[in-house]
């Protein structure tokens, strides 16, 4: 089970809690705004763009090369960037904070 | 306040897809009070359909939507397994197939297509023949594939259907045939360079892919198919998939009086001819004011885009429908993702990345305007790509097929 917080982008912030499956996903299942995951979570769509707080990047891993490649020209990408639908959940991901990206 | 926007109004959508289920969804996020009706005549929980030739042959949990919580939440009546019969625009009702009417204050038509069974002499009496469509389908190519002794499948098309549909047999461990009737697979989509390439990827991983093959009979015995050829040549298929298109649902809209055309006409708000009724997803022929012409997609894009417009549409905004279109494609490691139309392309080129040879892209051109890109497990030219067509930016094309210049925008337009 990990806890895992999201942070909208008007600053709402949404706890949930989930024990499988990819980060998008959970939050798709419970409305997160700003995250549509609209490709099913195959890194297609970069429709779940977040950041990892920085102090919890190491939980999480760094972002692939496909994902960074997705977000090369997205005026909303840091180093602090992933596609969430590529960020499985598991027990070490409890405590993560995700601030949800501005879209394009 | 407009009077559509209270709690009494009712939006009635019909059919449950991608493009039905961002609609409810998207409706709330619009403001709409009202109550929210989903029919679709698929028993399952809606669920994302381009796994299904992909991974699902493999994987059999259903990759849902939403899930059915989500639909309490938001306070989307979820109807399954429930079909329309028709459309009363005089009355504002639709008719179930119970007998029983619905009343509507905005109507969205998100009817999807089903596949083509081309009329092919035995087809009707073929054993273990399926489209693939719908996660039934898939189940039944599932279970006829485990219960094969021989698992010799054959795919009548070679479009992505067909294609994807094959990779994932072959993983499976089956002998896979794929029979097209063009000269060339893809040959509606693609330039003959990306033909090539996929003709060489299912070479590589074992499938036959034979091209020019246009099935006249399918003959049966002893649960064996024997598919045939004009050319004379034969198959022996213990399973057949049918990949080749798909036919717009279109009757409904047809009998109650709106306009079709190729698909229901919509105007760039989703709108068909009558205010109330709204059409999206892969039934509609839909106006794209970037293209300045009408277009039907059979895509994910099309459908979760046009769902968001409508919504906002029927919200008493004034959203317009201008996206470039993007597709992608997966077929065993390679990743292909495409934008744009190549429509009436005139000139295509081809850029390998020095770094690995699957690395490939393909630019279309209409003399100096890109129209669209295939990327091949390569993100940064279909992102790269996307935004040259939606700027209408002038490329440089020596640089772009030159692979010591990196894919970025100041590299590679001109000054």
């Amino acid at each position: 089970m990990a806890k895992i917080t999201f942070i909208t982008t008007d600053n709402k912030t949404i706890t949930l809690e989930g024990t499988s499956g990819s980060v998008m996903q959970l939050a798709v299942d419970n409305s997160v705004p700003g995250i549509d995951g609209d490709c099913g979570g195959v890194c297609s769509c970069a429709t779940c763009h977040v950041h990892v707080a920085p102090e919890h990047q190491t939980k999480t891993g760094e972002a692939t090369e496909i994902e960074t490649d997705m977000l090369e020209l997205n005026d909303y990408a840091n180093e602090q960037s992933r596609l969430c639908c590529q960020i499985e959940i598991s027990d070490a991901l409890d405590g993560i904070v995700l601030q949800v990206a501005e879209s394009d | 306040m407009s009077d559509i926007l209270t709690k009494e109004s009712i939006c009635v959508v019909i059919g449950a897809s991608h493009a039905g289920v961002n609609l409810a969804f998207s409706l709330r996020k619009e403001g709409w009070e009202g109550s929210i009706l989903l029919f679709d005549k698929d028993p399952e929980i809606p669920y994302h359909r381009p796994p299904l030739s992909k991974t699902y042959l493999s994987n059999e949990e259903v990759n849902v939507l939403k899930s059915a919580e989500s639909y309490q939440k938001e306070n989307i009546n979820l109807n399954l397994g429930v079909l329309v019969r028709s459309i009363n625009r005089t009355d504002k009702t639709i008719m179930l197939s119970d007998g029983t009417n619905q009343a509507y204050d905005k109507l969205v038509l998100a009817t999807g297509a089903r596949p083509i069974i081309p009329p092919i002499s035995g087809i009707e009496t073929a054993t273990h023949l399926y489209p693939l469509r719908t996660a039934e389908d898939v189940g039944h190519i599932r279970n006829a594939f485990h219960t094969s002794k021989n698992k010799r499948v054959v795919i009548l098309g070679g479009g992505y259907i067909g294609l994807e549909t094959a990779a994932s047999i072959k993983k499976l461990g089956g002998t896979v045939t794929v029979l097209e009737r063009e000269t060339r697979i893809l040959a509606r989509v693609t330039a003959p360079e990306m033909s090539d390439f996929f003709m060489n990827l299912h070479a590589e991983n074992g499938v036959e892919v034979l091209t020019d093959k246009n099935v006249t009979a399918i003959n049966g015995t002893n649960g064996v198919n024997m598919v045939i050829c004009t050319d004379e040549s034969q198959f022996e298929a213990d399973i057949i998939v049918i990949g080749v298109g798909i036919r717009v649902n279109s009757e409904l809209a047809n009998s109650a009086g709106l306009v079709i055309e190729n698909g229901i006409l919509v105007d760039e708000t989703a709108c068909t001819n009558d205010k109330d009724i709204f059409a999206i997803g892969d039934c509609t022929f839909h106006y794209n004011p970037h293209y300045n012409r009408h277009v039907r997609l059979e895509s994910v894009q099309n459908a979760v885009d046009q769902a968001k417009v409508a919504a906002a549409a029927i919200c008493d905004k004034h959203p317009v429908y201008n996206t470039i279109p993007w597709f992608w494609s997966d077929q065993y490691d390679a990743k292909l993702q495409m934008v744009g139309l190549s429509e009436g392309y005139n000139e295509t080129l081809i850029r390998k990345e020095e770094s690995e040879s699957t690395k490939i892209s393909i630019w279309y051109f209409k003399d100096d305007i890109l129209l669209a890109v295939d990327a091949i497990n390569n993100p940064k030219a279909f992102v790269l790509g996307t935004k040259f067509i939606k700027d209408g930016s002038k490329i440089d094309k020596s640089k772009l097929v030159d692979v010591s210049v990196p894919l970025k925008p100041d590299e590679l337009l001109f000054l």
